[in-house]
């Protein structure tokens, strides 16, 4: 028995040598740029997706490359003109034929209305202006360029594209919702009945013929129109804001872009930042 | 040696039959829930998991918890444990057969489920979950086989088993602890964003297994004139005790963290789970009567284990046993999992009502659980009645 033992030891002893190795591979893979991610944006496009290249950034924080899509979101705009905002959830629906589920367990929901508060709750405090009080803001998903649901998908059925847009693959994805509990933002949604089930609403022969519905058991969430963006045109919300300039649509890591320039003329905020997840949606309060 | 559970007495075959009728109901509502989706559930936008991943991640736990037979054993070679090694082998077996049905039936495409196995991604934990759950039950069943065998021939195992034994040990301690990262690495989820989740969960199997052991123990001493012995089964309660204190105290310590610093996120949940979380003028508090449940029966549990006159008697310590197994479970099937949503990432509250589809389904996994157990131990029982004759 002891010489059972003394095997037991020299395993264990091997073992740890592998855990302390450990944190150094967790460290390379959490980091984004590693072999591993680059493989698996290899895996989506050929071409060269410079976003992944962005490190999460450890003290020093480095320069992003590549393009990572982002938008600014003028609340002020959508206070001073009542019902924009509902014309862009509106603009959003029809473009990505989103069922409309009278139960809130059912619900599917890409970009939405929701209380300063708790779309802000790490910058809300007892005294809030009235303004804010009384009105909403539109909420959707960040695109963030550390993304947790990324890092917690289990076949990269989401995953940021070379825009910078995290982006789903409704044909890989199992179902599991891991990303659902990870997002810190409650971006996305979850198909629990057939979108196309009449209790959604969806007129099925008036649909928007250029982008799919979806089928149950797959989780969806806003994906800043990349379909629209590949054919030249502004995001659905953004195109709908336009007139009133209550959204601004561009590349982040572009210097010139119009966007930097609205993010340099204003103070601008994101949802809980302390995060890390480095949300791409800057809103003007 | 299968053919040792085709022959059994009239309660057994009436004890099977019970637990395969609920599994075949439980089948048909699983049908159903496939035809139609997953809105057949409880679950929501906001509360995305429910019972199926709770009750996984309890069962995680069992499964882990028989290597406190097999540690003793093997490694400090404490006799007195083998008679019921195997038991701790076996419990692990039909454990993670749960685990992986649970999974199974939460998913929202079933049919994609290689996927994971299709497309490895490394820097989701639910990759590694599904390789150590994998890699343990297989380890399982080697070991468990083998050395069974063995036994009935009245041979030493094979040296080679040997590796294999001594790998499960860290197997054991691994599929918790990736279960516990499935939680604990979520950013935004405060309740489950605690380096202490990982041995919280430890503990708390450490004592759920075993617990689970000693209750089966008994039931097998009346029912298959199988004796565990005095001496294993208070050794048991001493590892059971420790452990629960030890989770115990992890609780304590999440309260004093989330209390003390007053971090409204630390806070919400703990007091949404045992006190009720007031929002908008709404009390809500769907879980505490499960919460103070886990405290009062793994409290009884404890005091009956501890008490020599009352873990002497076989009936006290069955129901000592049994409450410490069921408070565990709403502690960590009910509890941790369902209350980590709350509040939601939009600081709203949203409570989760399992529908009677689900709640069949759940049973039938658990029925299925102590099928596949009934069975292994009617077989290890066999072998072991077969050694002594």
């Amino acid at each position: 028995m002891d010489k059972q033992r003394r095997e037991f030891l020299k395993i264990a002893g091997i073992s740890t040598l592998a855990g302390l190795g450990a944190p150094a591979v967790v460290d390379r893979l959490v980091s984004g740029t590693t072999p591993l991610t680059a493989a698996a944006s290899a895996e989506k496009g050929s071409s060269g997706h410079g976003a992944m290249e962005t490190p999460a950034g450890h003290g020093q924080e480095a320069v992003p490359t590549g393009k990572q899509y982002g938008m600014v979101i003028d609340v002020r705009k959508f206070i001073a003109q009542r019902g924009l905002a509902e014309e862009c959830i509106r603009a959003c629906n029809q473009v990505h034929n989103i069922p409309q589920f009278p139960d809130r367990k059912d619900e599917i929901k890409w970009i939405w209305l929701t209380g300063y508060e708790n779309a802000f709750p790490d910058n809300s405090h007892h005294h809030l202006n009235e303004e804010m009080e009384r009105n909403q803001v539109l909420v959707l998903c960040n695109h963030c360029a550390n993304p947790p649901c990324v890092r917690a998908c289990p076949t990269k059925a989401t995953f940021k594209d070379k825009h910078g847009v995290v982006a789903m693959d409704y044909h890989r994805c199992i179902g599991c919702r891991f990303c659902m509990a990870a997002c810190p933002y409650g971006s996305r949604s979850f198909n629990w009945l057939d979108p196309r089930d009449p209790k959604g609403g969806l007129d099925v022969k008036n649909i928007n013929r250029l982008f799919p519905t979806r089928m149950r058991g797959v989780v969806e969430k806003c994906n800043f129109c990349v379909e629209r963006l590949g054919r030249g045109e502004q995001p659905a919300c953004v195109a709908a804001a336009s007139r009133s300039q209550g959204m601004f649509f561009g590349d982040l890591n572009d210097p010139n872009s119009e966007i930097r320039q609205v993010l340099k003329q204003n103070y601008t905020v994101q949802r809980k930042p302390s995060l890390g997840t480095k949300p791409s949606v800057f809103y003007i309060i | 040696m299968f053919e040792k559970a085709l022959k059994g007495n009239n309660n057994y075959w009436i004890w099977l039959g019970f637990l395969a009728t609920f599994m075949a109901i439980g089948a048909l509502c699983y049908i159903r829930q496939y035809m139609y989706g997953l809105g057949l559930t409880g679950m929501s936008r906001d509360v995305s998991w429910g019972l199926y991943i709770s009750n996984f991640t309890f069962l995680v736990g069992v499964a882990a918890g028989g290597v406190m037979l097999v540690l003793p054993y093997y490694v400090h070679n404490y006799k007195v444990f083998g008679r019921i090694t195997i038991l701790g082998e076996f419990l692990a077996i039909s454990a993670i057969i749960m685990c992986l049905l649970f999974i199974v039936a939460d998913l929202g495409q079933p049919t994609r489920m290689l996927n994971v196995v299709f497309h490895p991604t490394p820097n989701s934990m639910l990759f590694y979950d599904m390789i150590v759950l994998n890699g343990y039950l297989f380890l399982n069943i080697l070991c468990g086989w083998v050395i069974l065998t063995a036994e009935r021939k009245q041979i030493h195992p094979p040296k080679w088993i040997y590796f294999f034994v001594y790998l499960s040990i860290p197997f054991a301690i691994s599929i918790h602890t990736v279960t516990a990262m499935l939680y604990c690495g979520l950013p935004g989820r405060h309740f489950w964003l605690s380096a202490i989740i990982a041995p919280r969960f430890l503990a708390s199997a450490f004592a759920a297994g075993p617990a689970l052991i000693v209750l089966v123990s008994l039931i097998l001493k009346r029912v298959a004139h199988f004796d565990a012995g005095r001496e294993a089964t208070d050794k048991m309660v001493t590892i059971i005790l420790y452990a629960a204190l030890i989770n115990a105290f992890f609780v304590m310590l999440e309260f004093f963290v989330g209390y003390y610093s007053q971090i409204p996120g630390h806070m919400h949940t703990l007091q949404y789970l045992f006190f009720g979380l007031e929002h908008h003028g709404h009390v809500y508090n769907n879980l505490v009567p499960f919460m103070w449940g886990f405290v009062v029966l793994t409290l009884t549990g404890y005091t009956l284990m501890a008490i020599p006159q009352t873990r002497r008697n076989d009936f006290w310590l069955a129901i000592g046993s049994a409450s410490m197994f069921i408070g565990l479970w709403l502690d960590k099937g009910i509890g941790f999992v369902l209350a980590g949503f709350l509040p939601t990432p939009l600081e709203e509250i949203v409570e989760y009502y399992p529908t009677l589809n689900e709640i069949m389904i759940t049973i039938a996994v658990w029925c299925t659980g102590f099928f596949i157990l009934t069975v292994l131990y009617k077989i290890a029982v066999g072998v072991e009645h077969e050694v002594e004759a």
